[in-house]
């Protein structure tokens, strides 16, 4: 799409666009090209000496069992995430939108948890489910669960995965709504003179004209759960208990700000960019059938 | 007319048979809405209580004497007994800026650079826009040490500007202004010219006042962006003087022992969600808009 009518202006353009660009440039694109120059260079710490090593950072990752466990955590955690998230959120938008008393209401309040910072929802699940403190984390050990997320790598993965989703219910249920109110009254109307019950319609009917935003929904929840949850990981657990909890995202923090391995962290860096790439790819291809960016 | 007949309620007619299954829509929304709601109940709870109770696990489900006291405490940073902490006050303060400094540099920063796309053409403007499009694929999270080199490299670690600057350019923004920028008629553009308007004219005077609702629903959204950043704060301040409340409150906690000064830690959250959450509360109809606006 082109406009007609346009401005004239030869430094005009480029002065509105230079902040953006700067700021791009500085703190996006530069660092961005530093990550990959690191990735194929060995350094020692003080950046005194430095090495062109080829791929061999990006073997030593690759072939370290703990980065390939860090992997199968992140596919997992992922997983939970988002089919916890979009499947919640799913039933309760499908339900706020029919005509029940009080459907304004449940919006609001299923809306709220939009605002949780994820490290802050971390502490609103901490406070709740410690193991003595905390009036679940306490009732369950009453009941002789054992439960304690400090020691137990199983439940520290159900924790995490509980206080990452609960924002993104939220979010999800936003976008659910919205896809809901789209589709066409009469369509439904028509089934239900047909003798369909609202299961019936639900399934044969909604889900089906709701696929474009649940597969929308799907590669955003995926991108929040691998990138967006380092704070509550991080306040949580600190991806333990062992290796328990430690994401993709967790190990690049762990390995290039705490342990200071330059070289290892940019390779991981690296990797992360092309997974980045890779999901935004997917979704704009998907969204280009809508949307035309040029 | 057809329609008011069938709309027209029978003269007799039996009141609508009650059945339980038409509970349980109400049942699963309910449970829903507690679900959510629950752990932000039980913050509440706790900051109303001493540290001794909750320690001992003695917390009641319902609301003890003492919230002013531990919110006083939490915003003063004086009172606990066993976590010393930068003043909430403080750590809001640096929250609120970081936040609205976000907000409204994301916006106008991303409002000008839609608007010399989609109004101008100049050599390069593809470059600059694919640019900028970029940056969608290059999140923080995946370059945590080169970008803090950059940012140390300019002096910028523990200020303002270190914690706002990096995290300003937005291409969900500016795509959003693209796009609504695009469906602006001509005529409304020709119009100007002929009366003879000038470009920031135009701008100021016709642009910006018909991107209203764009503004207000993209200020809603990055606000809570920005109040909610973890890992940036976490790397680039380092003096208790700069944390963010989203960081002091989960220094605060540590290794989560019991005796600690859970009264004041959940007074500071409670605190820490007010913001946010007041915004959403308050704004959720440019929320909603602003959500379903930027992402298609």
């Amino acid at each position: 799409m082109q406009r007609r009518a346009i401005f004239k202006g030869r430094l005009l353009p480029y002065l509105l666009l230079a902040p953006q660009v700067a700021v791009t440039v500085l703190f996006f694109l530069w660092p961005a090209g530093r990550a990959l120059w690191q990735s194929v260079h060995l350094q020692d710490p003080f950046g005194l000496y430095s090495e062109f090593v080829w791929f061999e950072n990006f073997q030593a990752v690759l072939s370290d069992p703990n980065y390939l466990g860090t992997v199968q955590v992140s596919v997992l955690f992922s997983a939970a995430v988002a089919g916890l998230s979009l499947s919640v959120a799913l039933l309760l938008a499908a339900l706020a939108d029919t005509k029940i008393r009080g459907a304004g209401l449940y919006k609001s309040l299923l809306i709220w948890p939009y605002a949780l910072a994820p490290a802050i929802a971390a502490v609103l699940f901490l406070f709740v489910f410690n193991p003595e403190i905390g009036l679940l984390g306490r009732a369950m050990n009453g009941m002789g669960l054992g439960w304690d997320y400090r020691l137990n790598g199983g439940q520290a993965l159900l924790m995490v995965v509980l206080a990452a989703s609960a924002k993104q219910i939220s979010y999800n249920f936003i976008f659910f709504l919205a896809g809901l109110q789209a589709i066409p009254r009469s369509v439904l109307e028509a089934a239900s003179i047909d003798g369909a019950g609202p299961v019936r319609r639900f399934f044969t009917i909604t889900f089906p004209l709701l696929s474009p935003t649940t597969f929308f929904l799907l590669v955003v929840n995926v991108v929040y759960a691998f990138f967006e949850t380092f704070g509550t990981i991080h306040a949580l657990t600190r991806g333990g208990p062992g290796k328990s909890t430690e994401t993709l995202i967790y190990r690049v923090y762990q390995d290039g700000v705490v342990s200071n391995d330059l070289g290892g962290s940019s390779a991981q860096s690296v990797i992360l960019m092309v997974i980045v790439i890779a999901l935004t790819a997917i979704q704009f291809r998907f969204i280009e059938r809508k949307v035309h960016y040029a | 007319m057809s329609a008011s007949l069938l709309d027209q309620a029978p003269a007799k007619v039996a009141p609508a048979r009650f059945r339980p299954l038409d509970l349980l829509p109400h049942a699963v929304l309910v449970l829903g809405v507690l679900l959510l709601g629950f752990p932000l109940y039980m913050v509440f709870i706790g900051a109303t209580w001493d540290a001794g109770t909750i320690a001992r696990g003695n917390l009641p489900l319902t609301p003890g004497p003492l919230l002013l006291d531990n919110l006083a405490h939490a915003w003063t940073g004086t009172g606990g007994e066993r976590v010393m902490h930068t003043p909430v006050r403080v750590m809001m303060w640096n929250s609120l800026v970081m936040a609205l400094a976000i907000a409204v540099g994301k916006i106008a920063i991303s409002i000008i650079s839609a608007y010399a796309i989609a109004f101008f053409r100049f050599p390069l403007r593809m470059v600059f826009f694919w640019m900028i499009f970029i940056t969608l694929m290059l999140p923080v999270e995946v370059r945590i040490v080169p970008t803090y080199e950059v940012v140390a490299g300019f002096g910028m670690v523990d200020s303002y500007a270190g914690l706002t600057i990096p995290l300003i350019a937005s291409a969900t923004a500016t795509l959003l202004f693209r796009q609504f920028f695009l469906t602006v008629p001509d005529e409304l553009v020709e119009a100007a010219k002929i009366d003879g308007a000038g470009p920031l004219r135009f701008f100021l005077d016709v642009l910006l006042p018909l991107s209203r609702t764009n503004i207000a629903a993209l200020f809603v959204i990055l606000f809570i962006y920005g109040w909610n950043q973890y890992l940036w704060p976490l790397l680039v301040t380092s003096s208790g003087d700069m944390d963010t409340v989203v960081i002091g409150v989960t220094k605060m906690i540590g290794t989560g022992e019991a005796a600690t000064d859970w009264n004041i830690i959940m007074a500071a959250t409670l605190l820490a969600l007010l913001p946010p959450v007041a915004v959403v509360a308050l704004m959720q109809r440019w929320l909603v808009k602003g959500l379903v606006d930027s992402e298609k």
